[in-house]
């Protein structure tokens, strides 16, 4: 077996059992979404389905299979269905440079190890706009077209926010390497929330709004755009941009954690590799649920504000710290 | 588009823009959207997001419960009149007995009859606008107000029900009175929600009365003036917000409301936030009321002893011949009204509901109009509308709150 051939192996399988753990992990993201707004609003979420609710993602899957296929016949057949599979195709596309955890030899849980790892991230980020635009421009529907134009000015006006408050990051760890900026943190016994808290502002509101989140939900307000991009989308090609959604929460908060919150770095993780794969787990969870908080909490912003929080409050602020930040870290060298 | 053209013209073909209309999109807004509160639908013309011209559209929910008035006995007609705002229904019925009581010229409603006429139609208005929070907050993201102003809701509705038998539309009030006694137990019911509802009120208010993005979404959106509001017709809380001191209980009051002790609260912004909080004080002044009912709640009868009108109790009619004919003279063929009509006014939760009632004398209504608050608060829509956003649309149908039952009837 030539060594290419192996390489591709290993890969191939490593990637296939990381899609499984994903696409589990946003089957029970889900669940835990129902469960805790359940708990917010005096509801007690999901129980039929098996103990403690806990077989309903399978039935919610059941059930989307089940139903019917349906394209507008006024839509584009072919961009039509391609956007959900591009939507969750570049919400996976992340998890190949996200590194888990540590291994006993140093070397990072993960499938590839780029040098330029923050900008893969934030490369494959930006695709993932298209599936939206893509989606609402193909089903020839206004609705969904209002929801398309939607996400696409929110992206844009939030994308560059989001990549100086990572550049931030990026100044202070001297690296691009996403294992490099990890070990780090923990090196220095010091998260980079601190140093970098406005960017860590800046990245959270960024990646509430990049995943289309409440308060920033807007391309798939309920109230107001029926169901925004995917309106005329039914089936499983509705439960692909629903699964585009849910891992594009886990990806932004896997991201956050590594760059800003010490990826598996905790208590004991130094002499227990094994403890940062958990560490680095418990933190996404608790970024999860703070997506879910906001979302029990927060009514809507209005379109035009959001634009204006996003050009004239964001993106001020983000170069501003990005200066300071440059100012600060070229003294200190 | 051109001056005083209608874009809407023609049905269908709305669609077809041409000229410089060809920057603008064409959007229906319902009959089944989310936020249109029912069946309402609005097509909006747009320019992006902003609305450049709005036309609501009515009627996908009439049930001609106007007409099927007619077709009923005075007291059968109770049934229909309760599903017109379905989210008051004691509200429509109180509306109608007392225009039926002035026509058959009865003022001799017992006092505890009274009582809990008014003490219910309070609760009625909490429900109802405990619906509204929900709802509006909901049409704006806000998603657990919705689950917190239900389940108040829910405690109204099982009194309702303890009281009543049914949840919705209780029809519980009649010509002469009430149809039965409170049962037992009931005090100590109303004593629990009275106890309770003052603070979870507090509860839900401090959620979004200063939120920052909620405030965003509301100051200044929808804003009406008084002259306008005025001149529109609008009444309750759409024309309290807009700084009118009008309300039918303190105006031209009945059932004994000018005994009450209670505010109308007014605010001057005119815009979806002072409609906001006007009903949310409206909330708390409803509960002074019911505390005050609940202080008095006289004993006696709950209805008129007057055999020609009120069939008599059970119990008499199985022992008196007298007493059996009235009954069955009542439930086969009514009773006849005195030639004349009437308009009598209440305030609903959406505003003046009134109702004008002509007899001719026989024993069913001769013309039931109805003048639901929801239909002419609804004509400033597109007022209201026009140069805001999409989302704006949404956050002004639900601060106007109509209710579609009563808009088609």
């Amino acid at each position: 077996m030539s060594p290419l051939l192996e390489l591709v192996i290993i890969v191939a399988i490593k990637s296939a059992i990381l899609i499984f753990i994903v696409v589990t992990s946003f089957a029970y993201l889900m669940l835990a979404e129902r469960k805790v707004l359940a708990w917010f609003q005096l509801r007690v979420g999901p129980t039929w389905c098996g103990p403690w609710g806990l077989m309903q993602p399978a039935a919610d899957a059941v059930k989307l299979v089940m139903k019917e296929d349906l394209t507008p016949s006024t839509a584009d057949p072919i961009i039509y269905k391609l956007a959900p599979a591009l939507a969750a195709f570049t919400a996976l596309l992340a998890y190949a440079v996200i590194p888990f955890g540590t291994l006993p030899d140093g070397r990072p849980i993960a499938i590839a190890n780029p040098n330029a790892g923050v900008l893969y991230l934030l490369a494959v980020g930006s695709i993932g706009v298209y599936g939206i635009a893509l989606g609402g421009w193909a089903s020839q529907s206004k609705w969904p077209l209002l929801g398309a134009i939607r996400s696409t000015a929110q992206m844009i006006s939030y994308e560059l926010a989001m990549g100086l408050a990572v550049v931030g990051v990026l100044l202070v760890a001297g690296t691009t390497n996403l294992a490099q900026i990890v070990s780090g943190q923990s090196a220095h016994h010091v998260w980079y929330v601190i140093p970098q808290f406005i960017g860590f502002l800046i990245y959270a509101i960024t990646a509430t709004a990049e995943t289309n989140r409440a308060p920033f939900d807007l391309p798939e307000a309920e109230t107001e755009l029926v169901a925004g991009f995917h309106t005329e989308y039914s089936s499983l090609r509705f439960g692909t941009f629903f699964v585009a959604e849910y891992i594009n929460m886990i990806t932004v908060s896997a991201i956050a954690t590594l760059l800003f919150l010490g990826g598996g770095d905790g208590p004991f993780a130094g002499a227990l590799p094994w403890l940062t794969v958990v560490w680095f787990l418990a933190k996404v969870a608790l970024l999860l649920f703070v997506f879910i908080w906001m979302r029990a909490t927060l009514p809507r912003l209005r379109y035009d504000r959001l634009m204006a929080f996003g050009w004239k409050v964001l993106l001020p602020v983000a170069v501003l710290n990005l200066i300071v930040t440059a100012a600060i870290v070229a003294f200190v060298r | 588009m051109a001056a005083g053209a209608s874009a809407f013209e023609g049905g269908p073909d709305i669609i077809v823009s041409k000229g410089d209309e060809r920057d603008s999109m064409v959007l229906s807004m319902g009959p089944q959207h989310p936020s249109t509160h029912g069946v309402l639908r609005v097509m909006l013309r747009l320019d992006g997001e902003t609305v450049i011209d709005a036309q609501p559209e009515i009627g996908y929910l009439h049930t001609g419960i106007e007409k099927q008035a007619e077709n009923l006995f005075w007291q059968q007609a109770i049934t229909v009149v309760d599903r017109a705002d379905y989210l008051a229904p004691l509200s429509n019925s109180l509306c109608y007995v007392l225009a039926a009581e002035r026509l058959l010229a009865i003022d001799n409603i017992p006092p505890r009859a009274q009582v809990l006429r008014v003490m219910f139609a309070e609760l009625t208005r909490i429900a109802s606008h405990l619906v509204w929070l929900g709802t509006h907050g909901m049409d704006l993201g806000a998603q657990s107000i919705f689950m917190y102003a239900f389940d108040m809701r829910e405690r109204i509705l099982r009194i309702m029900e303890f009281v009543t038998g049914a949840r919705m539309h209780q029809s519980w009030f009649r010509i002469g009175g009430l149809a039965i006694d409170v049962p037992l137990g009931f005090l100590a019911e109303i004593d629990d929600f009275i106890a309770v509802f003052c603070e979870r009120l507090t509860d839900m208010r401090t959620i979004l009365e200063h939120n920052i993005i909620f405030k965003d979404r509301m100051v200044g959106v929808g804003r009406i003036g008084a002259a306008d509001a005025v001149s529109w017709g609008l009444t309750g809380p759409a024309l309290r917000a807009s700084g009118v001191n009008y309300d039918v209980r303190k105006a031209f009051p009945y059932s004994g409301y000018e005994t009450y002790d209670f505010d109308v609260p007014v605010y001057e912004g005119g815009d979806c936030y002072a409609r906001f909080i006007v009903r949310l004080d409206e909330m708390h002044q409803a509960w002074r009321i019911i505390k005050q009912a609940r202080e008095r709640f006289p004993s006696g009868p709950v209805v008129i002893d007057d055999r020609k009108i009120v069939p008599p109790p059970k119990t008499e009619i199985q022992h008196s011949m007298e007493a059996l004919i009235h009954h069955f003279k009542i439930v086969s063929a009514g009773f006849n009204v005195p030639e004349g009509h009437i308009y009598q006014a209440v305030e609903g939760p959406r505003g003046e509901m009134g109702m004008y009632l002509t007899s001719a004398g026989g024993n069913k209504p001769w013309r039931v109009r109805w003048r639901p608050p929801s239909f002419y608060n609804l004509q400033a829509l597109k007022k209201l509308v026009i140069g805001n956003l999409i989302a704006d649309v949404v956050a002004i149908i639900g601060s106007l709150d109509p209710v579609f039952g009563e808009v088609d009837r």
